[in-house]
């Protein structure tokens, strides 16, 4: 029998957490994500799953303590939104370097600076291109439902443990604060076995100690720590997701993610009846980028647009993908406001028109 | 069937969880739903709106610029949102405190005088309630015991005991909605 | 006599502790780092409590702490060592977990994460080493430094007008009613080094029941930083360090000893 909930996007993860058997959540406040910890609070986990629940001094104190109880193999996460997430840039590229599974959520505000709460898409290169020092990268999932929101923190707890590496759950105040249906997922149990090859829970008399660091001061070992975390990057390419919506006959191909790739669901509905041929590429993964399959859209398609709500981030993936072969324009909205699907549709408009 | 709603009121009026209950009606007969509010400063205080979409399919864009049923509960958000029902759509208002009634004739508009109702049944938080009803019978894309259901869900346990009264208020709004008569003909 | 008739075990006054590794200690010849890293491994070892111990490395000359103990480390960002000792203490409230700081690391880039964790009273213990200098980037000023005292970004000697004046973060720690047992020790003569391993047995001990945050701030010398020879800086330590930074406990069972 399964149960479906009215919930937003910020209590499907909070709820979606508990269910999934997370060992940990370390958070501090910030518009527009505050209901994760909240909910979370008000859950009782800790009666509920034993899950720890702890609200940190400050995003630094609990990326860090993800950090710390992340290498002990726990299943842990925390959420913020930019600023915050600024903050934590230092512990990420730390946990990034010392290979631990982790889960992050990021829920996007206007920036830069403090900015305003309202939704945007600004944060795509902190996300997908490191974010923080050193050549790292984080798994990065782009949710465009409150039900993606709920099954993106188990998705995003399996590839972290896969790969040893960060996951982080990009998405918006649009998403985060809007409810809608979603169909919970059972109760895990929390996990019990630790890879002893890697886990600092007490050096035993069966294996050698084990240490969590991100230091090499040999420039050598460095240099293969590297090479070793770009070849796990690359293989990543084999968990890449996307959607494609009404994309079989499009010759003009949008690429959107989360709360943009909703407006954009909109808009094809909208340019079909208006008889224009328009498709929609959605990125589920956008680090690892569907790079490949944009490259097959661009045999096809006669113009990409790439819409988010940012001066254009994405679409330098896109153009990277294409490389020239059809032309790729952006649009979006900056600073926190939303394009709606009549805007979106104006713009295709007069590059469809204007292009052929 | 496809219907977006923008519900707007001010702060307080009870505009976000009417909103809810409505989703929550939907989700009662199978419907995808999804419900998108204003949030942050605007929530304090200033003007509240919502938007509730109700489909047989998959929910596209939880933002919109136009409407097919506009809920509006004060001047501000009659003259916001009165340009953005969709032709042929339809407007419920409540008349209370409007001195710019909407006059658009390619719509339908029809008043609650829910305010009134509310004091009337000495119970002024059910006014949204009295507001869900008078739509349901407008447009009746969530039926009465799926709405009931919805309140079910939606009310935390404690407020339990409140059904009924918000029941009667939805019943009543369900009487009293009747089409605006236009100034101008 | 022959050198197999005096290896013998009852003729043996001195040995590695076991749960050193056989890694070269990084610090200069001198520095009193050695000696805590010792006391801890010792106390670690007699307590048999190696395998429910993990031990958080600062950033700073004892970076490299988990080289030389041989327990599970984790090595935190600067200054966070209590947020990443808070991390794995909550999901590990059985297990042994301290954080080694330094000055730098512990009363000036984390002195957020110092204080909240005292305050939260986490059941975590924090080894502080206080030499009042900021010894592996080159001997800059410390938030410890005595006044006067120089250093490389204080080269005529801290000014307490312009620089801000030293500061007692033991003594702040142990306004807070998370700490239940802050003591100051040193390691520079056989005395203290006694009292020293009696307090950081203590404080592990004080993990088990529960109490609190223990806080243990060792007094140290810095003969590099300082630019003195190791015995010098000692002596000069007794007659500076001391006299601003006094021995002895200052929390004893959740209370202030001369409050």
């Amino acid at each position: 029998m399964k149960e479906l909930a009215l919930m937003k996007g910020n209590e499907a993860i909070a709820e979606a957490a508990i269910r999934a058997g997370v060992d940990g959540y370390f958070g501090y406040p910030i518009t527009p994500q505050s209901e994760v910890m909240e909910y979370l609070m008000l859950q009782k986990p800790e009666e509920r799953t034993g899950m720890v629940v702890l609200q940190a001094e400050s995003e630094v104190a609990s990326i860090n303590m993800v950090y710390g109880a992340a290498g002990t193999g726990k299943k842990v996460m925390t959420s913020s939104s930019s600023p915050g997430i600024s903050l934590m840039q230092e512990g990420i590229s730390y946990i990034a370097g010392a290979e631990l599974p982790c889960l992050i959520v990021n829920v996007v505000r206007g920036g830069p600076g403090l900015g305003t709460i309202q939704p945007s898409q600004a944060d795509y290169f902190q996300s997908t291109k490191g974010g923080g020092h050193g050549d790292y990268r984080l798994i990065v999932l782009a949710p465009a439902s409150v039900q993606e929101m709920a099954d993106f923190v188990d998705l995003g707890f399996e590839l972290a443990f896969k790969y040893r590496n960060p996951a982080l759950i990009l998405t918006d105040g649009l998403i985060g604060q809007m409810m809608e249906k979603v169909e919970l997922s059972e109760q895990k149990e929390r996990v019990s076995e630790f890879d002893q090859s890697w886990v600092t829970t007490g050096k035993t008399k069966e294996r050698e100690r084990n240490i969590i660091t991100s230091l090499n001061l040999d420039p050598d070992l460095q240099y293969e720590h590297n090479l070793k975390l770009q070849a796990k990057y690359k293989s990543m390419d084999q968990d890449v997701m996307f959607e494609k919506i009404e994309c079989g006959d499009a010759d003009f191909l949008l690429v959107a993610y989360g709360s943009s790739a909703r407006i954009c669901q909109k808009v094809v509905e909208m340019a079909r009846s208006k008889g224009l041929k328009v498709g929609l590429l959605r990125p589920q993964t956008l680090f690892p980028f569907p790079s490949e399959e944009i490259a097959r859209m661009a045999r096809k398609v006669k113009r990409m647009m790439a819409v988010e709500l940012s001066a254009g981030q994405m679409v330098e993936d896109v153009q990277l993908a294409v490389n020239g072969k059809v032309p790729v324009t952006h649009y979006g909205m900056l600073g926190g406001k939303i394009h709606s699907p009549d805007d979106v549709l104006n713009e295709v408009e007069d590059k469809y028109i204007g292009g052929y | 069937m496809t219907e977006e709603i923008i519900i707007a009121g001010f702060g307080g009026q009870g505009v976000l969880s009417m909103g809810k209950i409505l989703a929550y009606s939907g989700i009662m007969q199978d419907q995808e739903v999804s419900w998108m509010p204003s949030y942050g400063p605007e929530m304090r205080g200033g003007t509240a709106n919502v938007t509730v979409i109700l489909s047989d399919d998959r929910v596209s864009s939880p933002v919109l610029q136009s409407y097919d049923t506009a809920i509006l509960l004060n001047q501000q958000s009659v003259d916001k949102f009165e340009s953005m029902v969709k032709p042929g759509g339809l407007m419920i208002y409540d008349p209370n405190g409007i001195t710019r009634h909407p006059e658009r004739d390619d719509i339908r508009i029809f008043q609650v005088e829910a305010t009134e109702e509310a004091v009337r049944m000495k119970s002024p938080i059910t006014f949204n309630m009295v507001v869900l009803g008078a739509y349901i019978k407008v447009n009746p894309v969530v039926n009465f015991d799926n709405v009931i259901k919805g309140l079910r869900k939606s009310l935390p346990e404690r407020h339990h005991h409140l059904i009924p009264i918000n029941e009667k208020a939805i019943q009543r709004g369900m009487e009293i909605v009747k089409e605006a008569k236009l100034r101008t003909p | 006599m022959e050198v197999k008739e005096i290896i013998r075990p009852e003729n043996l006054v001195y040995k590695r502790t076991p749960l050193l590794t056989d890694a070269y200690l990084s610090y200069c010849p001198g520095c009193g780092h050695g000696t805590v890293h010792r006391l801890i491994m010792e106390v670690v070892e007699e307590m048999g409590i190696q395998e429910d111990t993990i031990g958080i490395a600062p950033v700073g000359c004892s970076v490299l702490a988990y080289d030389f103990m041989d327990i599970d480390c984790s090595q935190a960002a600067h200054g966070r060592a209590p947020a990443v000792a808070t991390g794995i203490k909550r999901l590990w409230p059985d297990k042994y977990v301290f954080t080694y700081q330094g000055d730098g690391d512990l009363a000036a880039i984390g002195t957020g994460e110092t204080i909240h964790a005292c305050n939260r009273g986490e059941n975590i213990t924090i080894f502080f080493v206080n030499n009042g200098i900021y010894g592996m980037t080159g001997g800059q000023m410390a938030p410890t430094t005595l006044e006067g005292m120089k250093s490389s970004t204080s080269p005529y000697g801290r000014n307490n007008e312009t620089m801000g004046p030293p500061y007692k973060i033991t003594e702040l720690v142990a306004q807070l009613e998370g700490t239940h047992y802050v003591t100051r020790q040193a390691v520079h003569k056989p005395g203290p080094v006694r009292k020293a391993k009696k307090a950081i047995r203590k404080a592990l001990e004080l993990q088990k029941e529960n109490k609190g945050l223990s806080f243990i701030e060792f007094v140290s010398n810095c003969n590099a930083g300082w630019k003195m020879t190791p015995n010098d800086s000692n002596i000069w330590m007794e007659e500076n360090m001391f006299p601003f930074y006094p021995m002895g406990d200052i929390k004893v069972d959740g209370k202030l000893v001369n409050g």
